[in-house]
């Protein structure tokens, strides 16, 4: 049998190899990531992990230019990171085929933002194809290489977390073998100098032109671009997951123009679909982008005052903006506690933060798991913008407040997302006379998207010894003359580092050091005991924010904390919170 | 056949997503069209977590609304009063026993409620309760009672065990066949 389930992401990653890629770099980011890991696991593939989205793309790239087929794959986010080459790449076109992932996350399950994606496909003018489950996953990865040769440009494939993170039937293919195309010297097609890119930009304006006639003909044909006629009372226009939502909630009583290519758009398929039905609604998730561009070719749509450009939608957002249907549910008349994600139990981002705690101070933060930090009982983040904007954003902090504020305030950033975009920062610092500290959390794992070695940790992409960043080393080379390394774990040591650091007129930077507490190759302790006798219940131990600590209250009406032995890993964080010695080390 | 939908429900790192993949695998070989869809990310970090199994002839949405669900396989208490809502009536509620405290119950902001399980077999549903975690150790480890619970699970999904047993031996780790089979048994004879 042909047929598996398979994770969108997975599916991607198969496409690829069916598609006969050869050079693949990315950066981590959910929910695009097991795309890459997936890659990772064929062998005629070249797979990577970037130091960031930029550097991914312009590797994919070069990758093309170099005749091979190429592809890179980032989160939303990631892709305003890659947004300088990939402009530049749209005027360049592609050579070997060029395929960038992209996955937006409606919903915000794991981001910062929810911007919509499909902006930069039309702001870079790059074409765009959407699918909206595994086996298209897999089609739209194949017929994308194939596109991206024929026309010459770049293409972007939108993803989505209900896409990438789900699994449906794939029937799987065989890998082609595309030979390395001949490299020719070109430099009116490839130096982009303004006398280059004025002709480039034509080049750009008539191939979306080509693009558009493509996407009203061929594409439909490909099944890229699919019309489905039921009835003809409503027609509805989706793609991606917001088409199965649709089709869930409305079935056959509707009539459906699903796109899979979301740029440029079908204009002559989207007005006879309209001319065939008597009302046309857009649904799509985010912001109103087909919507907009049916209004611009005068055909008379509705979407967004019913559909919200706000988080994700399910089927049951179709069914309420459309039909009368009422779904009874039961429910406990009790309040249920929220359940909010915790930095896992033996974390040494913990530590650090329990150590800074108390001193007052600005925490500029960053993205990863350390974010979580951010929430009660550590409270300990006063920011968090984008990938390393803590380090830099802490100068600007700093400038504005003066010397004063820079004793009492520092920022706190992962290993990867330093090596991601922190380093510039601690250059401006360095640079231009900042005295500010930087706490590198150095837990030597990409983390939150679900450990993916990186140039800090001295593993590649597959596992395999390599070079690693001395994140020590690097500070001096860029001219910070104060750097220091503590273990989280010793609470006490941290907090004088921390303040000896602070008081400098000096920028100084801090690496907190000690590894994930669920890799693999890390040895755990016995679980810490709580001497009953010593324990006077007063709860300081809560204040470090484990989930394996909780409070129990015994019969004799004395209250006691209690660890919860499945999870504790016997760091003794907790320990160093007792004043009482009544966490004691387990055996 | 009507769209068959499950809810699989737990906190962050209890193993929730290993159960949906194998639901998968099952239903797939019977040749229906199945859909699971899964979080990954920060709710992993200990957080509530969700993962829908829909089958059937077709499936388009990955997603299974309140009201919608026949079967809820819930990993904790807790977990099982959150996600209630989204069990048809009549449905099937396979809860595990074991609690576990949320950060703002850790912090005394709120209180976790008592009796939830003898609470909601007042309602109308069908509950079935097992001590999974007691029963994964029997099995050896804590960090089967993902499969003792899909163990519970197999009675009323009317699928051949022995169809079961083999998804089990061709997915886990090869080390970790033996205790995943053995905690399947102790959680079907439940």
């Amino acid at each position: 049998m042909n047929k598996v389930l398979m994770l969108g992401n997975e599916a991607v990653a198969r496409g690829l190899w069916e598609a006969g890629v050869n050079v693949i770099s990315s950066y981590p980011g959910t929910p695009s990531t097991e795309i890459t890991e997936f890659a990772s696991k064929y062998e005629d593939m070249y797979s990577e992990w970037a130091p960031n989205e930029k550097v991914a793309f312009e590797v994919a790239f070069g990758a093309s230019m170099g005749g091979a087929r190429a592809f890179c794959a980032m989160k939303h986010v990631g892709l305003n990171v890659a947004a300088d080459p990939l402009y530049t790449a749209s005027y360049i076109g592609a050579t070997g085929g060029m395929v960038c992932a992209v996955a937006d996350d409606p919903g915000m399950h794991s981001s910062q933002n929810e911007q919509d994606s499909r902006h930069h496909a039309i702001a870079s003018k790059t074409p765009m194809l959407e699918p909206s489950d595994s086996a298209e996953c897999r089609d739209f990865a194949v017929m994308a290489y194939e596109l991206s040769e024929r026309f010459g440009t770049p293409f972007l494939l939108r993803l989505s977390t209900r896409v990438s993170h789900a699994r449906s039937v794939v029937e799987l293919g065989d890998r082609k073998d595309v030979p390395l195309k001949e490299y020719k010297k070109d430099v009116m097609s490839r130096v982009m100098m303004p006398a280059m890119a004025r002709p480039a930009h034509e080049r750009v304006e008539k191939r979306l032109n080509e693009m558009t006639e493509f996407a009203n003909t061929e594409s439909v044909e490909m099944g890229i671009n699919t019309v489905e006629m039921n009835s003809t009372e409503l027609g509805i226009i989706c793609s991606g997951a917001s088409y199965t939502y649709a089709h869930e909630a409305m079935g056959e009583k509707a009539s459906y123009l699903k796109l899979g290519m979301v740029n440029p758009l079908p204009t002559t398929l989207i007005t006879d679909f309209a001319s065939k039905v008597d009302r046309v609604i857009v649904i799509e998730e985010l912001d109103p982008i087909i919507e907009t561009q049916c209004i611009r070719l005068g055909v008379s749509v509705t979407g967004k005052d019913k559909f919200s450009v706000l988080g994700e939608f399910s089927h049951k957002t179709v069914e309420a903006a459309l039909t009368d249907t009422k779904k009874d549910f039961i429910a406990l008349e009790d309040e249920i506690p929220a359940r909010p994600p915790v930095l896992c139990a033996g974390c040494p981002h913990r530590g650090l933060y329990y150590a800074l705690k108390g001193m007052g101070l600005y925490v500029s933060g960053d993205i990863g798991c350390y974010t979580l930090g951010a929430q009660a009982p550590l409270s300990m983040m006063d920011s968090c913008v984008c990938m390393g904007a803590s380090v830099s954003g802490l100068h600007g902090y700093n400038l504005a407040r003066g010397e004063k504020a820079a004793e009492k305030s520092v920022a706190v950033i992962g290993d990867s997302t330093f090596i991601h975009s922190g380093i510039t920062g601690i250059i401006d610092i360095a640079y231009n006379k900042g005295f500010s500290t930087v706490i590198v959390l150095d837990n030597s794992i990409t983390g939150m998207t679900g450990h993916q070695n990186n140039p800090a940790n001295g593993l590649t992409i597959k596992g395999d010894p390599t070079v690693s960043v001395n994140l020590e080393a690097l500070a001096k080379a860029v001219g910070i003359e104060n750097v220091r390394v503590v273990d989280p774990f010793d609470i006490e040591t941290t907090k004088a580092v921390v303040k000896e650091e602070l008081a400098k007129k000096a920028p100084s930077l801090i690496i907190s050091r000690r590894p994930c507490a669920l890799l693999k190759t890390v040895k755990h302790s016995a679980p810490v005991k709580i001497n009953s006798d010593k324990c006077i219940g007063c709860k300081a131990c809560l204040n470090v924010g484990c989930p394996a600590l909780s409070f129990v209250k015994r019969e004799n009406g004395k209250a006691l904390s209690l660890i919860d032995n499945t999870q504790c890993v016997g760091c003794g964080v907790c320990a160093a919170a007792c004043k009482f010695g009544a966490i004691e080390k387990g055996e | 056949m009507e769209v068959k939908n499950i809810l699989i429900v737990g906190v962050g790192g209890q193993g929730t997503l290993l159960a949906s993949k194998l639901m998968g695998k099952c239903f797939l070989q019977q040749g229906y069209d199945v859909k699971v869809s899964e979080v990954h990310g920060m709710s992993q970090r200990g957080g509530s977590v969700v993962t829908y199994v829909r089958y059937g002839e077709k499936v388009y949405s990955p997603v299974i609304e309140k009201g919608e669900a026949d079967i809820i396989i819930s990993f904790e208490q807790l977990e099982s009063a959150r996600w209630l809502p989204w069990l048809k009536k009549d449905g099937v509620l396979i809860s595990s026993t074991q609690k576990i405290d949320p950060m703002p119950v850790i912090m005394g902001k709120s209180e976790y409620p008592e009796s939830i399980l003898s609470k909601i077999s007042d309602k109308e549903v069908k509950l079935v309760c097992v001590d999974a975690l007691e029963k994964a150790l029997e099995a050896g480890t804590a960090k089967c009672a993902n499969i003792v619970l899909l163990g519970a699970a197999a009675r009323f999904l009317g699928t051949d065990k022995e169809m079961w047993l083999d998804i089990i031996k061709t997915t886990v780790p090869p080390k970790t066949v033996e205790t995943n089979l053995k905690a399947f048994e102790l959680g079907f004879n439940a």
